[in-house]
C-alpha cells in the first residue's frame, strides 16, 4: 500500500484545487492513453472527433437556452409570444429539426462507419502473430499459438499464466498496485498480432487502453481482435465484465519489445517448458518435502485468490479446506472434485495441470494448515485417478 | 389539446362518500389517488434503500483498497442499487404519477379497472420484499453466496450464485407482472375513459407518454421474464440454454435481457418527458410548441428503441454487418429524442418564464439530458466504444441520462403537482434551496466519471489503480452531498403534506388542463361527471 499512501499524502483539499489549476494536471488522466497501435490511433481519433461535435452541439443547446433563460422571462417584462408555433418555422420545425440532426447523424455514422472498417475485421493473406487469450476467474491465459515446443511427442503452444500481484510481492519495477502481474503477455513491436478470446468459466473482458482492445471472453466462443503493434512499452489493462469476487484482480500487463528480445524471451519460455515438461515426466517416487514444497507454491499461485493462502477460503463463496471432509476423507473424493471440478460452481475441472502439479497440490491441502492427514499423493496417482475419470 | 370551456356546475359536488377508514381504506383501495399515493409513498421509501447502497458504493471507491466492503458485498451493492432504483423507485413512482394525474386530466372518475389497480399495487411490496431478501439471504446461516452479478444477472456467473439468485428472479416476475398488470389499466383507461370531444390527439402529452411506456412494457417485461425463467431452468433443472459446454449459448441471454433492458431505458424516460410538457409550457405561459410532433416522436422512440438494443453488447463479437446495423439504428434515434429536446427548448423560447421548482428542474433535464444524450452518440460509434464499453465513462453517461430523465422529472412531477394533491403550496425557499444541493452534488459526483472512464478505469469494481484515485475522491464527497439531499426533499413533502398556503384550483398561474379546475386538493370522487370539453 506504500504507493497510495505516498499519493494519499499529496491528496490534500490544497493539492486537489492545485490539481484543478493544472499542476498535478499531468498525472490526471482525462482522455484516452496515448495509442501504441495503429487501430488504437484510429479510435483515438474517431473519439476526438464525436467529441468534438458533440462538444459543439453542446455549446449550441446551452447558447439557445441561456439566451432564452436571460431575455424571455416575466420579471424582465417579456410578453409570452402566443402564436409562436404559427410562425413557418413553428409549421415546419417538426421536418427541419430532424434533417438537420439526420445530416449530424449521418456525418458521424459515415467517419464511425469508415473506422469501423479499418478496425473490426482481421486483415486477410497476412503475417499474424496468433495468440489465444483465454480468461479464468480470477487470471490470464495466453497461448502463443504460432510457438510450440515437443512435449509426449505432440506439439504444445508456449503458454504464459498470467496473475495479479499482491502489492508486498510485486517489485519496484512493476507496474504499481493492482497492475501488477507475475507473467506479463510479452510481445514484438512492429508486428500484426491477433487476439482470439474465450474464457474457461464465467464471461471476462480483455482490455488494454493503448491498444484500444476490448473484447468479451465468451466460453464457447472463440472471437477475434487485432492490433498492429507500433511502439515498445509496458501497458496495463485489466478485466472489464463483471466476473465475480475478484474481477477488480484481473490485471493485464502488455510488454511490447524489440523482435530480438521477443525471440530470446520465447527461447527462454520454451527451455522453461521443456524443463518443467522433462521434470514432471521423471518417473520417481516424490518425498513428502519435495511435494510439500512444490505443492506450496502451485497451491499459492492456483488456488489460493479462492480457498486463500491460510486454506480457510471465503465461505459461503469458496469453502474452507482445513479440515474439510473432503480435504481429510477419502483420497479419491479429493481428486476427483480437483480433476472434474463441480459444475455450476467457481470449481472448475484443474485436469490441465500436470499430474505432478497435481500430486503436489493434493499432498500439500492434506498435509497443510493441521490437516496432517500424512498421505503422500503421487504423480501415478493421479495418472490412474485420469484414467478412471476416462471409463 | 385540453384547454377548454369546462362546465364548472358539475364537478365537486357528487361526494358521496369519504374514504372508508383506517387501514381498510388502503389495503381494499380501488381509488386512484389513494393508489396513486401509495405507489409514491413506496417509490419514495425504494428511492432511499437504493439510495443507501449506491453511498456505500461511493464511500468504498473513495480511496483505492479495500475499506469498507468485501468485494461480493460491494458486487451485491451494485446489483441492488440498480434494482431497487430502477424496479422500486422510478417506475412505481412514475405509476403514482399516472394513477394520479390521467383520470384527472382526462376527465375520468377513475382507472378503468379498479379492482386490477389495487392487485397491481399490492404485488409490489410483497416482490419488493423478494428482492430485499435476495440481497440479505446471503447473511443467514446456509444462505448460500451474494449476487455478485450486476443487474443484467449474466449467465455462466449468474449459475454459480447461491440461493439468492432464485429470489431475485421470483421477484423480478411479481415486478413485471404487476407492471404488465398496471400498464394494461393504462392502456384500458385511455382508450375508454376520456371525455367526450377529447381525441387522441387532444390528450395532455403527460397521457401519451404513459400510453407508449405501457405498450413498450407490454411488449418486453415478457421477453425479461423468459429469459429469467430459462436461467432458472438452467439453475436447478439441468437444462443448457445458456450453458455452452451442454450446446447452449450464454450469449443468448444477453439478447433476451437487453430486448428488454434497452426499452427499459425508454420505460424510465417517457413518462418524465410527459411531465416536462406540462411543467415547461406552464412556466413559460405559452402553448407546448409542437404537440404532434412530439406524438411522433414518441411513437419513433418506441419502435427504432425495440430494435437497437445490441449497443449494449458491441463486444460480444458479432460480425462486422450486425455492428454496423446496430450502431446506425442507436444513432438514428438522436432524431426523435432531439425533436423532443428541441420542442420544449422552443416551448420556453419568446415565453414570460418564471423559475418555481418545477420549471428548475424542467430546464436542469434540458441541459443536462441533452449532455447524456451527446454521450449516448459517442456511446454508438462501435469502434470507439472498444474503449468506452465497460468503463466509468458509460456509468456517467447512464446517470446523465436516467437521473435528468427519469428521477428529476419525477422530481419536477412532485413539486407541480404537490399543491393539487394536498391542497398546500410547497415551500418554494427549501425546494430551490433543494433543487441546487441536488443538481450540484450530481453533477459533482457523476461528472469526474466521464475522465477516469476515458483513462481506463472499468465499472463495477471494488478496487482501482492509484491514478484514478483523484476524480473518486471528488466523485465520492459529491455522492455522498447528493445522497443526503435527499433529505430535504423528504422534509420538504412531509411539510407540505402538514400544511402549508392554501392551494388555489389553479396552482400555477400558467397551468392548463383539466386536472387544474378541480379543488385542490380534488374530492375523493372527482370527475363523477365528466366535464365538458368544446368540440375543437
Ligand atoms: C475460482 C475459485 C476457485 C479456485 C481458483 C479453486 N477453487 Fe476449489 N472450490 C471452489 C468452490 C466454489 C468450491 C465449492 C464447490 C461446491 O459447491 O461444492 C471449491 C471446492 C474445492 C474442494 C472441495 C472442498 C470441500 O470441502 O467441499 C477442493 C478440495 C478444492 N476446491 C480444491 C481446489 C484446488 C486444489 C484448487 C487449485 C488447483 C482450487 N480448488 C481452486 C472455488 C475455487
Ligand atoms: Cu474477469
Amino acid at each position: 500500500m506504500a504507493a497510495i499512501s505516498k499519493r494519499l499524502g499529496a491528496l490534500s483539499v490544497f493539492s486537489l484545487l492545485a490539481g484543478w489549476a493544472g499542476t498535478a494536471g499531468a498525472e490526471m488522466a482525462l482522455n484516452f492513453p496515448e495509442p501504441a497501435a495503429g487501430v488504437a490511433q484510429e479510435i483515438y481519433d474517431i473519439h476526438m472527433l464525436t467529441s468534438a461535435i458533440a462538444t459543439v452541439l453542446l455549446v449550441i443547446i446551452f447558447a439557445f437556452v441561456g439566451y432564452s433563460l436571460y431575455y424571455h422571462r416575466k420579471s424582465r417584462g417579456y410578453r409570452a409570444d402566443q402564436r409562436f408555433h404559427e410562425t413557418w418555422f413553428g409549421q415546419w420545425s417538426w421536418i427541419i429539426v430532424p434533417i438537420l440532426v439526420l445530416g449530424i447523424d449521418l456525418t458521424i455514422a459515415g467517419s464511425a462507419q469508415k473506422t469501423l472498417e479499418k478496425v473490426w475485421e482481421v486483415p486477410k493473406g497476412e503475417d499474424l502473430l496468433d495468440v489465444k487469450v483465454i480468461g479464468h476467474q480470477w487470471w490470464w491465459e495466453y497461448e502463443y499459438l504460432d510457438h510450440s515446443v515437443e512435449i509426449d511427442g505432440k506439439p504444445k503452444p508456449v503458454r504464459v499464466e498470467s496473475r495479479y500481484l499482491p502489492e508486498d510481492q510485486a517489485g519496484e519495477d512493476t507496474a504499481g498496485y493492482l497492475r501488477a502481474v507475475d507473467n506479463p503477455l510479452v510481445l514484438p513491436v512492429g508486428k500484426k498480432v491477433r487476439f482470439l478470446h474465450t474464457s474457461a468459466d464465467v464471461l471476462h473482458a480483455f482490455w488494454v487502453p493503448e491498444l484500444a482492445v476490448k473484447k468479451d471472453a465468451i466460453p464457447g466462443y472463440v472471437t477475434e481482435t487485432w492490433v498492429d503493434l507500433t511502439r515498445e512499452g509496458r501497458f496495463s489493462g485489466q478485466c472489464a465484465e463483471l466476473c465475480g469476487t475478484w474481477h477488480s484482480r484481473m490485471p493485464i500487463e502488455v510488454e511490447v519489445v524489440a523482435e530480438a528480445k521477443f525471440k530470446a524471451w520465447m527461447e527462454g519460455q520454451k527451455q522453461t517448458m521443456l524443463a518443467a515438461a522433462a521434470e514432471a515426466a521423471m518417473d520417481k517416487d516424490w518425498t513428502m518435502e519435495e511435494l510439500m514444497e512444490k505443492g506450496r507454491a502451485n497451491y499459492n499461485t492456483k488456488c489460493a485468490s479462492c480457498h486463500q493462502i491460510n486454506g480457510k477460503g471465503l465461505p459461503p463463496a469458496f469453502p474452507a479446506l482445513t479440515g474439510g471432509a473432503i480435504v481429510t476423507g477419502p483420497i479419491p473424493a479429493h481428486l476427483d472434485i480437483v480433476l472434474n471440478g463441480k459444475a455450476g460452481t467457481a470449481m472448475v475441472a484443474w485436469n490441465t495441470l500436470t499430474d505432478l502439479e497435481l500430486a503436489s497440490i493434493i499432498t500439500y491441502e492434506r498435509n497443510a494448515w493441521g490437516n496432517d492427514t500424512g498421505d503422500l499423493v503421487q504423480p501415478r496417482d493421479i495418472k490412474a485417478a485420469r484414467t478412471l475419470a476416462v471409463k | 389539446m385540453s384547454t377548454a370551456t369546462i362546465d364548472l356546475e358539475h364537478h365537486g359536488e357528487h361526494e358521496h362518500h369519504g374514504p372508508p377508514k383506517g387501514l381498510k381504506r388502503w389495503l381494499f383501495s380501488t381509488n386512484h389517488k389513494d393508489i396513486g399515493t401509495m405507489y409514491l409513498i413506496f417509490a419514495f421509501t425504494m428511492l432511499f434503500a437504493g439510495g443507501l447502497s449506491a453511498m456505500a458504493i461511493r464511500v468504498e471507491l473513495f480511496l483505492p483498497g479495500l475499506q469498507l466492503l468485501e468485494p461480493d458485498l460491494y458486487n451485491n451493492l451494485v446489483t441492488n442499487h440498480a434494482l431497487i432504483m430502477i424496479f422500486g423507485a422510478v417506475m412505481p413512482a412514475a405509476a403514482g404519477l399516472a394513477n394520479w394525474m390521467i383520470p384527472l386530466m382526462i376527465g375520468a372518475p377513475d382507472m378503468a379497472l379498479p379492482r386490477l389497480n389495487n392487485l397491481s399495487f399490492w404485488i409490489l411490496p410483497a416482490a419488493a420484499t423478494m428482492l430485499i431478501l435476495s440481497f440479505i439471504v446471503p447473511f443467514f446461516p446456509g444462505g448460500g453466496t451474494q449476487i455478485n452479478t450486476g443487474w443484467t444477472i449474466y449467465p455462466p456467473l449468474s449459475v454459480q450464485v447461491g440461493m439468492s439468485m432464485d429470489f431475485l428472479i421470483f421477484a423480478l416476475h411479481m415486478l413485471g407482472i404487476s407492471s404488465v398488470l398496471a400498464s394494461i389499466n393504462i392502456i384500458v383507461t385511455i382508450f375508454n375513459m376520456r371525455v367526450p370531444n377529447m381525441t387522441m390527439m387532444r390528450m395532455p402529452i403527460f397521457v401519451w407518454t404513459w400510453l407508449v411506456t405501457a405498450f413498450l412494457l407490454i411488449l418486453v417485461i415478457p421477453v425479461l421474464a423468459g429469459g429469467i425463467t430459462m436461467l432458472l431452468f438452467d439453475r436447478h433443472f439441468g437444462t443448457s440454454f445458456f450453458n455452452a459446454a451442454g450446446g447452449g449459448d450464454p450469449v443468448l441471454f444477453q439478447h433476451l435481457f437487453w430486448f428488454f433492458g434497452h426499452p427499459e431505458v425508454y420505460i424510465l424516460i417517457l413518462p418524465s418527458m410527459g411531465v416536462l410538457a406540462s411543467v415547461v409550457p406552464t412556466f413559460s405561459r405559452k402553448p407546448l410548441f409542437g404537440y404532434s410532433s412530439l406524438v411522433g416522436a414518441m411513437i419513433a422512440i418506441m419502435i427504432i428503441g425495440m430494435v437497437v438494443w445490441a449497443h449494449h453488447q458491441y463486444t460480444i463479437g458479432m460480425s462486422l454487418g450486425a455492428v454496423s446495423y446496430f450502431m446506425i439504428g442507436t444513432i438514428i434515434i438522436s432524431i426523435p429524442v432531439g425533436l423532443m429536446v428541441f420542442n420544449y427548448i422552443a416551448t420556453m423560447w419568446r415565453g414570460a418564464m418564471t423559475f418555481e421548482t418545477p420549471m428548475l428542474f424542467a430546464i436542469g433535464i434540458l441541459l443536462m439530458f441533452s449532455f447524456g444524450g451527446l454521450t449516448g452518440i459517442m456511446l454508438a460509434v462501435v469502434p470507439a466504444d472498444m474503449q468506452y464499453h465497460d468503463s466509468m465513462f458509460v456509468v456517467a453517461h447512464f446517470h446523465y441520462v436516467l437521473m435528468p430523465g427519469a428521477v428529476f422529472g419525477l422530481f419536477a412531477g412532485v413539486f407541480y403537482w404537490l399543491p393539487k394533491w394536498t391542497g398546500h403550496m410547497y415551500d418554494e425557499k427549501l425546494a430551490k434551496l433543494f433543487f441546487w444541493i441536488n443538481v450540484i452534488s450530481f453533477n459533482i459526483t457523476f461528472f469526474p466519471q466521464h475522465f477516469i472512464g476515458l483513462a481506463g478505469m472499468p465499472r463495477r469494481i471494488v478496487d482501482y489503480h492509484a491514478m484514478f484515485t483523484e476524480f473518486n475522491v471528488i466523485s465520492s464527497i459529491g455522492g455522498i452531498v447528493f445522497g443526503l439531499s435527499h433529505l430535504l426533499l423528504l422534509y420538504i413533502v412531509i411539510k407540505t403534506v402538514r400544511g402549508g398556503k392554501q392551494a388555489e384550483n389553479k396552482a400555477w398561474e400558467g397551468a392548463k388542463g383539466l386536472e387544474w379546475e378541480l379543488p385542490s386538493p380534488p374530492p375523493f370522487h372527482s370527475w363523477t361527471t365528466p366535464p365538458k370539453l368544446a368540440a375543437s
